[in-house]
């Protein structure tokens, strides 16, 4: 019933500081989700980064992987999302 | 960034249209035929019914939140539809049709979905033995149920308009508003009366699976009100054709999210993809509103001249530009204007700008018709007829879907403000013409189908 293969689009939001990249990385190193790139601008101390991660060797549900990745996020003080890559290719592309 | 096939800029569009537009789908609706539920006894019927519904959709609402998890976009509603149930219970001549409404009330609750619709009888033409039965027993279904839709298709293009099934259903309109007085008369929100009722309609309280359906089928509905909005607001001063244009990419994007979600949905139910209804549906929160987005198009009030001009052009952009994202269009298809649930639309109204007379315009250029409105509780059962008839001749000649979804609040008058909570909001109780349409309804009989040539 759930789809776990494929990609999937990971998003950080939030006020730069020390370890974000470290602390997301951790996250998805202990569950075994491969990162395929990282992309990340920093304007005016506004950090945002976009991760695509690869989900075929993952270990446990995506929705156990959403709720670690959304709750370092609240450690790190930013905003975390994971959205299957499906999303962006439906909508951006025809 | 040879991994990353999409612009930040794309992707950030996307999670904004989330999180600060409230972009939706508004529900995966699965539709169940119930045809072979059919029985002369009814408590076999009943339990049929209820036994086959919460088989065939017992894993709705898991697939439903597992989407939401890895799609990151709600899905706000996961519904079902079924066979209308005229059909289900026409050989049952002895038992009460209202138990196999309390039966899908059941099912509903049991596989946690909050509406069923189906309760509904195809009358456009005139009314079978059970269609009767059916129609006397709406009432009481829906004021001894919680999640239970009625509706009932009065009229067609090809059939004409059912005068003495309009001339029947002010009565059970105003009887509906009577057994759930206590509410608001809250029953007649989940009844809708229909000229060209769409088989694969999504939303509710319209939808029924119609007899040229599959055994079973997902259709989904789109939302996005808020996303069209802001792409309206971002471009205060272009003109109309650029717009229209604007409009179309912004439609586009949002049906492509119900494309994908409907084809994920009936691949993991094992069950075929219909269609995506292509409408924009508000809700009662600011920023979610059909009528913020007429206003952000250059109009002070909805209501006011211009009014049907911006929703034509709306109405058609959101159809052009969905119409190319899914492989299949269908339900009901436009932009919806139902007051009680859209805070620009309550205050319009509320201020006056908004009339009865001004939304049976803007109905003859987009989707469905006189939705969600509340008028006082000592309007005739004769004028909500003669509502409903004019509305139903709108959709007969224009060859388009319309529909009254009307509430004669009991004790209720004109500036009263009635609470229905949820998404069915709250709405203003609107003034009506005074002046009786009574002979006019009494005659009954049948309105003739409009000739097709001759376009003016």
């Amino acid at each position: 019933m759930e789809q776990q293969q494929g990609r999937a689009v990971i998003t950080v939001l939030g006020k730069d500081r020390v370890g974000i990249i470290a602390g997301i990385s951790a996250v998805l190193a202990e569950r075994n989700a491969n990162i395929l790139d990282i992309s990340q601008t920093i304007v005016g101390g506004f950090f945002s980064m976009i991760t695509v991660v690869d989900l075929d060797a993952c270990r446990g549900t995506f929705s156990e992987l959403k709720e670690l990745l959304e709750a370092k996020g609240r450690d790190l003080g930013v905003q975390v999302t994971i959205q299957h890559e499906d999303v962006f290719r439906f909508m951006h592309r025809i | 960034m040879s991994s990353i096939h999409f612009h930040s800029s794309e992707i950030f569009e996307t999670i904004r249209m989330v999180a600060d537009e409230k972009f939706d789908i508004r529900t995966i609706t699965l539709g169940i035929s119930l045809l072979d539920c059919a029985s002369d006894d009814m408590d076999t019927l009943c339990r049929r019914v209820y036994d086959k519904v919460t088989r065939k959709a017992e894993h709705l609402v898991r697939v439903g939140k597992a989407l939401e998890e890895e799609y990151g976009i709600p899905i706000v509603h996961k519904r079902i539809s079924v066979t209308p149930m005229s059909l289900v219970t026409a050989s049952c001549t002895t038992g009460d049709p209202a138990d196999a409404g309390r039966a899908l009330d059941r099912a509903a609750e049991t596989v946690d979905v909050n509406f069923i619709g189906g309760f509904s009888a195809l009358v456009q033409k005139g009314c079978t033995e059970g269609d009767r039965r059916l129609l006397e027993a709406i009432p009481r279904t829906l004021a001894s149920t919680e999640r239970v839709c009625a509706s009932v298709n009065v009229g067609s293009t090809r059939a004409g308009i059912n005068m003495d099934a309009v001339a029947l259903l002010g009565g059970l309109i105003k009887e509906t508003a009577a057994l759930t007085a206590n509410r608001g008369g809250i029953g007649c929100a989940k009844l809708v009366v229909f000229c060209n009722a769409p088989e694969d309609n999504p939303f509710m309280a319209g939808a029924f699976h119609g007899t040229g359906e599959a055994e079973q089928v997902i259709n989904v509905g789109i939302s996005g009100p808020g996303v069209v909005l802001n792409t309206v607001r971002r471009n205060p001063q272009v003109p109309l054709g650029v717009l229209a244009d604007e409009i179309k990419r912004t439609a586009f994007k949002i049906t492509r999210m119900g494309e994908l979600v409907g084809r994920e949905a009936a691949q993991r139910l094992g069950v075929p993809f219909g269609i995506v209804d292509l409408s924009l549906a508000p809700t009662p929160a600011w920023g979610d509103s059909v009528a913020e987005i007429l206003e952000a198009m250059g109009l002070e009030r909805c209501g006011t001249h211009g009014t049907t001009a911006a929703l034509g052009l709306l109405n058609d952009a959101v159809k052009k530009g969905g119409a190319m994202a899914t492989s299949h269009v269908g339900g009901l298809t436009g932009a919806f204007i139902p007051v009680s649930e859209d805070a620009g639309m309550i205050r319009a109204a509320e201020e006056g700008v908004l009339t009865l007379d001004k939304l049976e315009a803007m109905t003859c250029v987009c989707s469905v018709g006189l939705d969600m409105i509340a008028v006082p509780g000592d309007t005739p059962a004769s004028t909500l007829s003669a509502i409903i008839a004019d509305e139903a001749v709108i959709g007969m000649i224009n060859r388009k879907t319309t529909a009254v979804r009307i509430i004669p609040v009991p004790g209720a008058s004109v500036g009263d403000r009635v609470e229905f909570g949820g998404l069915l909001g709250s709405a203003p109780v609107m003034p009506v013409h005074k002046e009786e349409s009574r002979l006019f309804i009494s005659r009954g009989g049948r309105i003739p189908a409009p000739v097709q040539a001759m376009t003016n």
